[in-house]
C-alpha cells in the first residue's frame, strides 16, 4: 500500500496543475463553486468550449487508447486529473454521457470503423451525447422497453419513446436501446443503437424539471431508419452492451462525481463561514460543525473506496465489493450536503435567483433541488441496493 | 499509487483467519469472557510463536519489525474472532508507549519480552473524568527523595490485572498549557500502593481496570522519556492505537455481515428466504457500504500513520468517526436481521455487537472526532 505518487505521476501531476493555473475560466470558477454534477443549460457553450480546450490539451480520455483519440493512460492518470480540477473548482464536463459511458462502451463493442469514428468527436465535444434507455414503461424494469425496431433491407425502423433523456435537446447522437426481437425472453431481444439524433423522425420534446430548467426531454421516433452499421456490439445483444455502458457510468462517473461532491463542499464550508445563525457565525455551532466534519469524512471515504477498487483494476482483478457502493454513497453524501447548504442559509434558502436577497445568485436553490434527481438517474438507489444484495452479497431474488 | 495489500500481508491475512479459526473459536472466547484473565497461557503462547506479538516491534528488540498496514490486517483479523485477551493492551498500549517514548534500556529491557509473550505491560491513562485531552490527565507524580511519588485513580484500564507494569500517564506541573507538565512512568504492578481492582464490563471480551495509586514511589528511572514531555509520544501512540482499533472493529463488522448474510439465504418466512425480501435485502446492502467506507478509510489511516504523513492525525480521526458509527450500526442491523435468535446469549452475534459498543467510546466516540476533524481542517 503505498499512496504516494511516482516522479512520473508526479510530473504529470504539475503537467496538469500548471495548465489549470494557466488556463481555468475564472469567473465561472466562482458561479460554480456551487455547482454539482450536471451542466446547466446557460453554461452550455461555455462548458462546450471549456471541454474543446481540455481536448486540445489532452486532458480528456485519458485512459482510452491513443488510436481512439486518448492517451493510453491509467486510472491512476485520470485520478489525479481529477483531483487537480477539484482543487482547482474546473468546471464539469459538457459531454459526460458520452465521455463517461458512450465513448468507453463502443471502445469496448464497436468495430474498427465505429472505434476510429466516434471516440474522437466524443472527447473534443463536437458530438454531444445523450442516453436513450429510459421509456414511459420502462424504467427501473429496463428489459421492458418497448421501442421498436424492425429490420427492412439494409436498415431498422424505429418506433417509439425515450424519456427522460438528459441533453437530448442539444444531442447529435443518442445510446439507444430498441427490442429488434419481440418473441425472445426479454432479456435477450435488445439491440444497442448509435442513432444520429438529426435523423428524420426523430422528435424531442423538452421536459419541465422540479428545477425550473430543461434538461430532459421525452425523445419520439416515427418511422427513423437507421442503417445496419449503426449496431453496437451485435444485433439482440444490447443488454449486455447496454449493461457495460451502465458499469462505466457507476464506476468511471464515480471519478468525476466525487470531484464535484469536494467543490461542494468546499463551496459549502466557505458559506458556513460567512454566514451567522443566531448571532454566531455557523462555524462556531457544534451542531453544524459535526455535520460539516461528517460530510467531510463521507467524502474521503467516498474517494479511497474508489482509490481501492482503481487498484484492483490496475492490477487486473475483477471488481471487489467496494466497487458497488460509489453511487449509493455519492448520492446519499450529495443530499445530505444539499440539505445543509439550505439549513446553513435557514429563511434565505427560500429566494431564488433574481434578487438581490438570494444567497450567491441562487446557485444552491438550483443545486438542492437537482440532487433529488441524483437517487433516481442511473438506477434508483433501491435498483442499486437489489444489485449490492443479489450480485455481490448473493442474496435470492425477490 | 496502490492502494491495495501486498502478496505478503494476504498471505498474513490468510494464515490469521486460519489459526483464528482453529484457536479462537465461539467456545474459547466464551471460556474466557468467564475467567478474569481473558487468556491462557497457551494461547498466548502461540501468539507469540506466530511473531504477532512483536509484529510492529523493531527486530533489535525482537519484533518482527513489520509496519502498520501488516497490523491492521493481523487486527482485522482478531476482530473477525472477536479475540478475548490483552493483545491490545500489551503491544498497542503499554509497548508502543515504550517503543516511543523509552530510552534504549527500557525498550530493550521490555520490548523483547513482551514479543516473546514473557510479560504485559498496560497503558493506565485517563481517569474517572473521561477525558481524552490533557486537561483529563489529574494522577499527580511528585518529586521526592530523587523519584516520585505518583497519587490518584486511572479508570477504564485495560488489563491491568494481568500485566506486569503499567504506564502511568501522570501530572509533574501544573498551569499553562496543560499538555506541558504531562509525564510517563513505568511501574511494576508491584509496586506498593498501586491498587487494582478488576470491573463488570458490558464487552466481557475486553477486561478493564480501576487502578488507585496511593502513594506510589517510584525511582527516577522509571520515568520513560523526558519529564513534563510525555504528551506528545502519547498523542502518537493513541494516534496509532486509534486506527489499529478501528481495523479491529472493521473485522467485527465484516463478520457480522457475513453471518447476517449467510442466515438471509437459508432462513425462510412466509416461505421463501428472508432475503430475498427487500426489507432484509436494501438493510444487507446498506450494511455492506458502510463495512467497505469503514475498511477504506481505515486503511488510508493506517498508511497516514505507516509514513506519517502531515495528515495522519487528520486521518486517524476521520478513520474512528467514520467506524465507531459504522460497526455499532451494523452489529445493530445484524442483530435485527436475525430476529428472535440474534437476541440470545447462544448467538454469538451479542459478542460482536458489545465490543462494538466498547470500542465505540475507546479513544473517543463518533462526536469527539468529528469535532476534531472540523479542527483539523480549520473549520
Amino acid at each position: 500500500m503505498d499512496l504516494t505518487l511516482t516522479p512520473e505521476q508526479q510530473s504529470f501531476r504539475d503537467e496538469v496543475r500548471a495548465w489549470l493555473e494557466a488556463n481555468m475560466p475564472r469567473d465561472f470558477a466562482a458561479r460554480v463553486m456551487a455547482s454539482s454534477d450536471i451542466p446547466r443549460p446557460e453554461a452550455y457553450d461555455l462548458l462546450r468550449e471549456w471541454q474543446k480546450q481540455l481536448y486540445r490539451a489532452g486532458f480528456i480520455g485519458l485512459t482510452w487508447p491513443k488510436e481512439y483519440g486518448g492517451r493510453g493512460l491509467t486510472f491512476v492518470e485520470e485520478m489525479i486529473l481529477h483531483a487537480e480540477m477539484a482543487l482547482a473548482k474546473a468546471p464539469p464536463v459538457l459531454n459526460i454521457l458520452g465521455v463517461g459511458m458512450a465513448g468507453p462502451t463502443i471502445i469496448a463493442y464497436g468495430t474498427e470503423e465505429q472505434k476510429r469514428r466516434y471516440p474522437p468527436k466524443i472527447l473534443s465535444c463536437e458530438e454531444i451525447w445523450c442516453q436513450g434507455y429510459s421509456e414511459p414503461n420502462a424504467g427501473s424494469d429496463l428489459a421492458a422497453l418497448q421501442t421498436r425496431a424492425v429490420r427492412d433491407g439494409e436498415s431498422y425502423v424505429i418506433n417509439g419513446q425515450k424519456v427522460w433523456t438528459s441533453l437530448a435537446h442539444v444531442a447529435d447522437w443518442m445510446m439507444l436501446l430498441a427490442r429488434t426481437d419481440p418473441d425472445a425472453p426479454k432479456h435477450k431481444g435488445i439491440t444497442y443503437f448509435l442513432l444520429d439524433m438529426h435523423l428524420p423522425g426523430v422528435t424531442v420534446k423538452p421536459l419541465r424539471q422540479i428545477t425550473g430548467d430543461e434538461e430532459f426531454n421525452e425523445v419520439f421516433f416515427d418511422n427513423v431508419r437507421v442503417h445496419e452499421s449503426h449496431v453496437l456490439g451485435g444485433v439482440n445483444n444490447g443488454w449486455a452492451v447496454g449493461m457495460t455502458t451502465l458499469m462505466y457510468e457507476r464506476l468511471a462517473l464515480g471519478f468525476g462525481l466525487q470531484v464535484r461532491l469536494r467543490i461542494a463542499l468546499d463551496g459549502l464550508i466557505e458559506m458556513a463561514r460567512r454566514v451567522e445563525k443566531g448571532g454566531a457565525r455557523i462555524t462556531k455551532d457544534p451542531v453544524m460543525r459535526q455535520r460539516i466534519a461528517q460530510l467531510w469524512i463521507d467524502t474521503e471515504c467516498l474517494k479511497y473506496t474508489g482509490a481501492r477498487a482503481i487498484t484492483r483494476l490496475l492490477k487486473g482483478e475483477m471488481p471487489g465489493p467496494e466497487a458497488s457502493t460509489g453511487k449509493m454513497g455519492w448520492v446519499d453524501t450529495h443530499q445530505r450536503l444539499q440539505e445543509l447548504a439550505t439549513e446553513i442559509q435557514g429563511p434565505y434558502s427560500q429566494l431564488m435567483k433574481g434578487t438581490q436577497w438570494a444567497v450567491e445568485g441562487g446557485l444552491w436553490q438550483y443545486t438542492f433541488l437537482r440532487s433529488r434527481a441524483n437517487s433516481i438517474e442511473g438506477g434508483t438507489t433501491e435498483i442499486q441496493k437489489n444489485i449490492i444484495g443479489e450480485r455481490v452479497l448473493g442474496l435470492p431474488k425477490g | 499509487m496502490d492502494f491495495g495489500f501486498s502478496e505478503e500481508q494476504e498471505l498474513l491475512r490468510s494464515t490469521a483467519r486460519k489459526f483464528f479459526e482453529k484457536e479462537c473459536t465461539s467456545e474459547f472466547v466464551r471460556k474466557m469472557m468467564a475467567t478474569p484473565e481473558g487468556t491462557t497461557p497457551e494461547f498466548w503462547a502461540k501468539l507469540a510463536e506466530q511473531g504477532w506479538l512483536g509484529l510492529i516491534f523493531p527486530e533489535v528488540y525482537g519484533g518482527a519489525g513489520l509496519g502498520f498496514v501488516d497490523l491492521v490486517v493481523l487486527m482485522e483479523e482478531m476482530g473477525r474472532a472477536v479475540m478475548p485477551g490483552p493483545y491490545f493492551s500489551t503491544v498497542l498500549l503499554g509497548g508502543l508507549t515504550i517503543l516511543e517514548a523509552g530510552s534504549d534500556a527500557q525498550k530493550k529491557r521490555w520490548l523483547p519480552k513482551l514479543s516473546a509473550g514473557e510479560a504485559r505491560v498496560t497503558l493506565a491513562w485517563t481517569e474517572p473524568n473521561a477525558r481524552w485531552d490533557a486537561q483529563g490527565v489529574t494522577v499527580a507524580a511528585t518529586e521526592a527523595g530523587g523519584g516520585f511519588t505518583l497519587s490518584g485513580t486511572k479508570l477504564f484500564v485495560p488489563d491491568a490485572h494481568i500485566a506486569d507494569a503499567l504506564v502511568v500517564v501522570a501530572r509533574t506541573a501544573a498551569g499553562g498549557n496543560p499538555q506541558e507538565g504531562v509525564s510517563l512512568f513505568l511501574v511494576p504492578k508491584t509496586a506498593p500502593g498501586l491498587e487494582v481492582t478488576l470491573l463488570p464490563t458490558m464487552d466481557q471480551t475486553r477486561k478493564l481496570c480501576e487502578v488507585k495509586l496511593g502513594r506510589v514511589a517510584v525511582p527516577a528511572d522509571a520515568l520513560l522519556g523526558e519529564k513534563g514531555k510525555g504528551w506528545q509520544p502519547l498523542t502518537r501512540v493513541v494516534e496509532r492505537a486509534t486506527v489499529a482499533l478501528c481495523a479491529e472493529m472493521c473485522g467485527g463488522a465484516q463478520r457480522v455481515l457475513d453471518m447476517t448474510t449467510e442466515y438471509a439465504k437459508i432462513r425462510v418466512a412466509f416461505g421463501k428466504p428472508i432475503g430475498a425480501y427487500q426489507g432484509v435485502k436494501h438493510k444487507a446492502a446498506d450494511m455492506l457500504v458502510e463495512v467497505e467506507n469503514a475498511k477504506s478509510i481505515t486503511y488510508y489511516a493506517a498508511w497516514a500513520v505507516d509514513e506519517s504523513a502531515p495528515e495522519a492525525a487528520r486521518a486517524a480521526s476521520m478513520a474512528k468517526a467514520y467506524v465507531s458509527d459504522a460497526s455499532r450500526r451494523v452489529s445493530a442491523a445484524g442483530i435485527q436481521l436475525h430476529g428472535g435468535i440474534g437476541f440470545t446469549w447462544e448467538h454469538d452475534l451479542h459478542l460482536y455487537f458489545k465490543r462494538a459498543k466498547g470500542s465505540e467510546f475507546t479513544f473517543g466516540d463518533a462526536t469527539y472526532h468529528r469535532e476534531r476533524v472540523a479542527q483539523l481542517i480549520n473549520l
